[in-house]
């Protein structure tokens, strides 16, 4: 069934990996195949954060297949390799798993889709996030591992999204995990709870236009959506309002830019959500229990209405 | 009473007490014979004494856990139970089957007060989806917000949200009242069968689809409405009901209800008139 979660700080910043940890944690009875990380950090603006894998986390409950820790550090190779080549400069480098790596480089062109056109060319190697703030981190197990994991508990920043993951269309691996990346938008990053029924005819269309998917998860069908929406000029709201009647299911996401906050929810209002709205916080998730993580006082929440769309900024 | 290991699938349900007859038909079984009232009686009730007060504090317990107390304290014949730190806690304050004053300090997560028969509830916050599922008796009060599927399915009772409710309230509904002191969201009424929801404020797309009876009121604007559902003539007893009920509901005590909207079922089904009478006796 999955569960969803988000906040977003306006005017301040605040330590929103453990926020969204407390969140998730809340929301872990929906799911704990895996948890997925969006976290918009406070950075100097000045590079780009590519969180990227080399491979899978083949752990326990994992459906996908062993391979070699030195493949790894082959394929790594070559992502350092294909870097150097299109100018950009690694300035900070941690590899946190084997498999899992967190690069801050230098890259001053603007456009980002030659740029992972080329990173992900190279097999078994998929780019989590890119961004200037945005880093998606996600892995198998539930949001307390995945936190401790990553050592997502200190970092501070504006606005965060996260989701619990119980596997139903596809694979329990890292590739169908949530949040996924707006690809090739810098800074967008989605989480979905639902189902989407013309994933397919969607998928077909959007391929066509050069679109790229990395899984067969239904939900990444919205970031792709979205993405290809504001790559021809439409708004992130206009985009999310298009897509209450080209998605077909039923679906609550949200979706996350810079420096904004969205939700969406289905025309049947089929999946939850409860909102916490103030002056400096909104905070929403699946199940009130996942706001009351953060705010255990006693709050005004609702559920937004059927076809209803929201973003706020920072 | 009766080996139901020797007798057969036909008189089965008989030896268990379900019907006095043999009956050859759905529409023609008598499932409750009032005369046999006293006889009937539900496991895990108690009597209470509602001058008999006391606190809990669940904020560190599991929903199991501040159930069995709740049940605890009812067997000692505490009759007003005054709940604190609920924080959103699901499934909270179930299968309550006797009379009790019920009060939470906070809001509920999903199915509270699910499967009730009799307790005043009263929640000074917010409740999550289903709500009060399958009421029979009784009245709950919210004095804030409601999510989706509020009140589903139920039989009996008075069910009141002061503020907005999400989709799909009164889904199922075979009786009792709905009243909302705010908006509605889509398919409110969905498949209702019997009772009647009043809502204040707007509501949603597809109002009453696929209803079968029952009766909606509704006091603002309507998003659009369901198959089956159709406008019907607000009668001055319509009126007058409307006028106790939201008098005793302590909710738009002002409002003109003259204005109102009454959607009802636009088809009548075949033999549905009798369908379960004692059950229908019982909500009306």
């Amino acid at each position: 069934m999955c569960g969803i979660a988000g906040l977003i700080h306006r005017g301040k910043s605040s330590k929103v990996g453990h926020e969204l940890q407390g969140m998730l944690q809340a929301l872990k009875h929906r799911g704990e195949d895996s948890t997925g990380y969006a976290l918009y950090g406070d950075t100097d603006g000045k590079n780009f954060i590519m969180r990227f894998k080399v491979g899978e986390n083949v752990g326990e409950g994992s459906t996908s297949v062993s391979e070699d820790i030195s493949v790894y550090d082959e394929r790594k190779k070559m992502v350092d390799s294909y870097l150097a080549e299109m100018g950009a400069k690694i300035v900070k480098e941690e590899r946190t798993l084997p498999y899992s790596l967190r690069y801050e480089i230098q890259y001053d062109k603007k456009d980002l889709l030659e740029f992972s056109q080329k990173i992900e060319s190279i097999p078994g190697v998929e780019i989590l996030s890119m961004g200037k703030s945005l880093e998606v981190i996600k892995d198998l197990g539930n949001a307390k591992m995945v936190c401790d994991r990553y050592n997502l508990d200190k970092l501070v920043g504006t606005h965060a999204i996260g989701h619990a993951r119980m596997a139903t269309e596809s694979g329990v691996d890292i590739k169908s995990a949530h949040p996924f990346w707006g690809y090739p938008f810098s800074d967008v990053s989605v989480v979905h709870n639902g189902q989407l029924t013309n994933y397919w005819n969607n998928r077909r269309a959007l391929e066509n236009k050069g679109m790229r998917f990395m899984s067969e998860c239904d939900s990444e069908l919205i970031a792709v959506y979205l993405a290809e929406k504001m790559r021809d000029g439409a708004s992130l709201e206009e985009g999310m309002k298009e897509s209450l009647t080209g998605l077909d299911g039923v679906f609550t996401y949200f979706v996350a830019t810079k420096d904004s906050l969205g939700m969406a929810k289905d025309t049947m209002a089929a999946k939850p959500l409860v909102l916490y709205e103030s002056d400096d916080l909104v905070a929403m998730g699946s199940e009130e229990i996942a706001i009351r993580s953060i705010l255990p006082q006693e709050i005004d929440t609702y559920d937004p209405f059927d076809g209803e769309v929201k973003v706020w900024q920072i | 009473m009766a080996n139901l290991k020797n007798v057969t699938k036909k008189t089965k349900a008989q030896a268990m007490g379900m019907h006095t007859e043999v009956l050859t038909g759905r529409t023609q079984q008598k499932f409750f014979n009032p005369d046999e009232a006293e006889n009937f009686y539900y496991f895990g009730t108690y009597d209470v004494d509602f001058n008999k007060r006391t606190d809990l504090d669940i904020k560190d317990m599991t929903a199991a856990d501040a159930n069995k107390e709740i049940d605890n304290l009812m067997s000692q014949g505490y009759g007003t139970i005054v709940i604190k730190n609920p924080q959103g806690k699901h499934s909270i304050g179930v299968g309550i089957l006797n009379k009790l004053n019920l009060i939470f300090e906070g809001s509920l997560g999903y199915f509270g007060i699910g499967s009730c028969d009799g307790p005043t509830v009263r929640i000074n916050g917010r409740v999550g989806w289903s709500c009060a599922e399958n009421l029979m008796a009784g009245k709950v009060v919210i004095e804030k917000n409601a999510g989706s599927c509020f009140g589903a399915a139920i039989r009996g009772g008075d069910l009141i949200c002061k503020g907005s409710v999400g989709a799909r309230t009164g889904i199922d509904m075979k009786g009792g009242t709905i009243i909302i002191g705010g908006d509605a969201g889509a398919f409110t009424g969905f498949m209702m069968q019997r009772g009647r929801i009043i809502i204040l404020g707007d509501v949603g797309i597809n109002l009453g689809d696929s209803m079968y009876d029952g009766t909606i009121f509704v006091g603002g604007e309507i998003g659009s409405y369901g198959s089956d559902a159709v406008d019907a003539e607000l009668t001055k007893s319509d009126q007058d009901w409307l006028k106790r009920k939201l008098k005793v509901a302590e909710i738009g005590e002002n409002f003109n209800v003259s204005k109102m909207k009454k959607i009802v079922a636009g088809k009548k089904l075949w033999n549905y008139d009798n369908l379960e009478p004692t059950e229908k006796k019982g909500a009306i």
